[in-house]
């Protein structure tokens, strides 16, 4: 690999390793909320956590420049209170690939929760176990393939966004542009064809390694659950 | 301790409005499926919050609609034992026994998991997983779990159900040992007369959401009035006795009543110590002379108190025997031969075979 393709690939891993990062404890958060609570407008929630696999990713990029910009309400209080700014920037990456992935996420923990015997938390309240003690000794280790699973799908989402990314924070070389979007610059130069070939190929081999290596992982965090017969029958 | 429950709760078509007080020792729900003892149950653990009511434990208040109190579960200090373990997955048998450690400040200490690890025989077992275990041993960590959180009530709910008739006579012996060896009192849920007699010095009847009786085990399992609601599949009666002499050469014991003696065969019980007998209807036949030249080893002088006629061909006769009540099932049959009517003295034939270990249990 030349110095450009390792760039454009640690880039990659760096947007799609902090989009996760950002994302995940509110999709925990909310994925509790849907799986164990009844609350007025819950169905509304659920519908907005969804908008992003259904709305072209275009219109989410394009909402995000409105909200994030520098001269947006949200990108104008960052840089003033905080100091951080997104837009055209590869955070603005990593924020884009986390709302992109934030529905996989969210409903593949939301799915591990509602699987787990409400009875078994009722018994660890028994046991002097309050509502914040339940969930980190049952709710959380019981649904912990879960939350791997939902992890590792939207960071293999992040690799792969392109829509919401582009539109958002533009498609710079060294600061948000990540290999999809190498590959379409690429593309639309000419001569470019074999390049973006090779960049072709470490994507498919970055996305295989990720899918394989969340297989793995999630039969070993259900091995560990659930004891080893259940977790063979997860990895089958 | 004094434990005081007074519940109303409409749910469905199904009305609850039970009230009972229980102090130490061993207190059985007894009733029906649907009768409402697990939502009773359920209630005094805190998890469920009925509509209306009042819980209190010693003079603390956990429970009163009119006020708004509710003590959450976590902080009742109750032990639960549920149907069906609900162990966690996760964790060791090790780690589940010792879960509420991770929550209680007066945490149990190293010699009390020596000791009930000891005695409910979970050594072998520690580094186990729930999915490995068998019934049996699974309701033995689930017991052993629920004492480690140190609680000033066990709540017990038809630990027994799930497991095969050898376990469920391996488990009682533990719960036998338990209540003799802690003094912690027990709430025991139960369908099963055999359990009630042999762990429960009080019995709450229960019956479609009412509390139909409320008394010493031997009172409530006897009482004619209620029969139909104690003893529609396994009729019979309840005696306290006391435990006089052991036959060793033949394994029989000998007990002592208001009515007389009783043999009883295999019984492990010392004497002096105070027992209650399930003699079971079926298990009585009525002679209106002492027989001789016969292998009945009972043969208690009683006077017929009350003849009812039980289902189909069947008979029932409850006697009185020097105060204490029996019962005995017969055919309509042997009712008008002996030409049977109350206040005539009989005798009431109980084989020694018929009254068991598991119809004994000790006060």
């Amino acid at each position: 690999m030349s110095k450009e393709e390792l760039e454009i690939l640690a880039l990659s891993l760096k947007v799609a390793l902090w989009s996760v990062a950002l994302s995940l404890p509110l999709a925990l958060f909310i994925a509790h909320l849907l799986a164990r609570r009844q609350f007025p407008g819950k169905s509304l929630l659920d519908a907005v956590v969804h908008l992003p696999l259904v709305l072209p990713p275009v219109v989410i990029g394009y909402f995000l420049l409105i909200l994030l910009g520098r001269r947006g309400p949200l990108g104008e209080l960052l840089e003033q209170w905080f100091g951080i700014v997104v837009a055209f920037r590869w955070t603005g990456a990593a924020v884009a690939c986390a709302v992109m992935g934030f529905p996989l996420m969210v409903r593949a923990m939301r799915l591990s929760i509602e699987a787990i015997d409400p009875r078994l938390e009722a018994a660890a309240q028994t046991l002097g176990a309050g509502r914040i003690g339940v969930f980190l000794t049952v709710t959380l280790p019981l649904a912990l393939p879960g939350i791997l699973t939902g992890a590792l799908l939207s960071f293999a989402r992040s690799l792969g966004e392109f829509g919401a990314t582009i539109t958002f924070v533009s498609n710079i070389p060294g600061e948000t542009q990540t290999l999809p979007l190498a590959i379409y610059a690429l593309t639309q130069a000419p001569g470019g064809d074999a390049a973006a070939m090779r960049l072709c190929v470490i994507s498919v081999t970055l996305s295989l390694a990720a899918l394989l290596l969340s297989e793995m992982m999630v039969r070993r965090a259900t091995q560990r659950v659930m004891g080893r017969e259940a977790g063979q029958a997860a990895g089958a | 301790m004094m434990l005081r429950v007074a519940l109303q709760h409409t749910q469905g078509g199904f009305h609850l409005d039970a009230a009972f007080n229980m102090d130490g020792g061993v207190t059985a729900i007894f009733g029906r499926s649907g009768s409402g003892k697990t939502t009773l149950v359920n209630a005094i653990a805190g998890l469920l919050r009925l509509q209306h009511g009042r819980i209190s434990f010693n003079d603390e208040v956990l429970f009163d609609a009119d006020c708004g109190i509710y003590v959450p579960p976590q902080a009742r200090r109750f032990g639960y034992v549920f149907q069906e373990g609900r162990l966690f997955p996760h964790l060791t048998v090790k780690h589940n026994l010792l879960f509420s450690n991770i929550f209680l400040s007066d945490k149990a200490t190293a010699a009390e998991f020596d000791r009930i690890v000891g005695l409910l025989g979970l050594e072998s077992l520690l580094e186990r997983r729930p999915g490995a275990l068998s019934g049996g041993e699974k309701q033995r960590v689930a017991i052993g779990r629920a004492l480690l959180a140190r609680p000033r009530l066990l709540l017990l709910d038809e630990p027994l159900a799930a497991l095969d008739t050898q376990r469920k006579s391996e488990i009682l012996r533990y719960l036998e040992l338990l209540r003799d060896e802690f003094a912690v009192p027990m709430l025991y849920v139960s369908h099963a007369v055999e359990e009630v007699v042999r762990l429960a010095g009080n019995v709450v009847l229960l019956s479609e959401g009412k509390v139909e009786a409320c008394g010493p085990t031997a009172d409530v399992m006897s009482d004619a009035a209620l029969r139909p609601l104690t003893g529609r599949y396994e009729g019979g009666a309840v005696i306290d006795a006391q435990v006089v002499a052991h036959d060793l050469q033949y394994g029989l014991a000998e007990l002592k009543f208001a009515g007389g003696s009783l043999y009883v065969a295999d019984l492990d019980a010392l004497p002096g110590e105070s027992v209650r007998v399930r003699i079971r209807a079926r298990d009585v036949a009525l002679a209106l002379d002492r027989p001789t030249g016969t292998t009945f080893r009972n043969m208690l002088p009683c006077r017929v108190a009350d003849i009812a006629d039980g289902a189909g061909s069947m008979a029932e006769v409850t006697l009185d025997a020097g105060g204490s009540t029996i019962v005995a099932r017969i055919t309509r049959h042997s009712r008008d031969e002996l030409r049977l009517e109350p206040g005539m003295p009989v005798y009431a034939l109980i084989k020694a075979i018929a009254l068991d270990r598991h119809a004994v249990g000790y006060a």
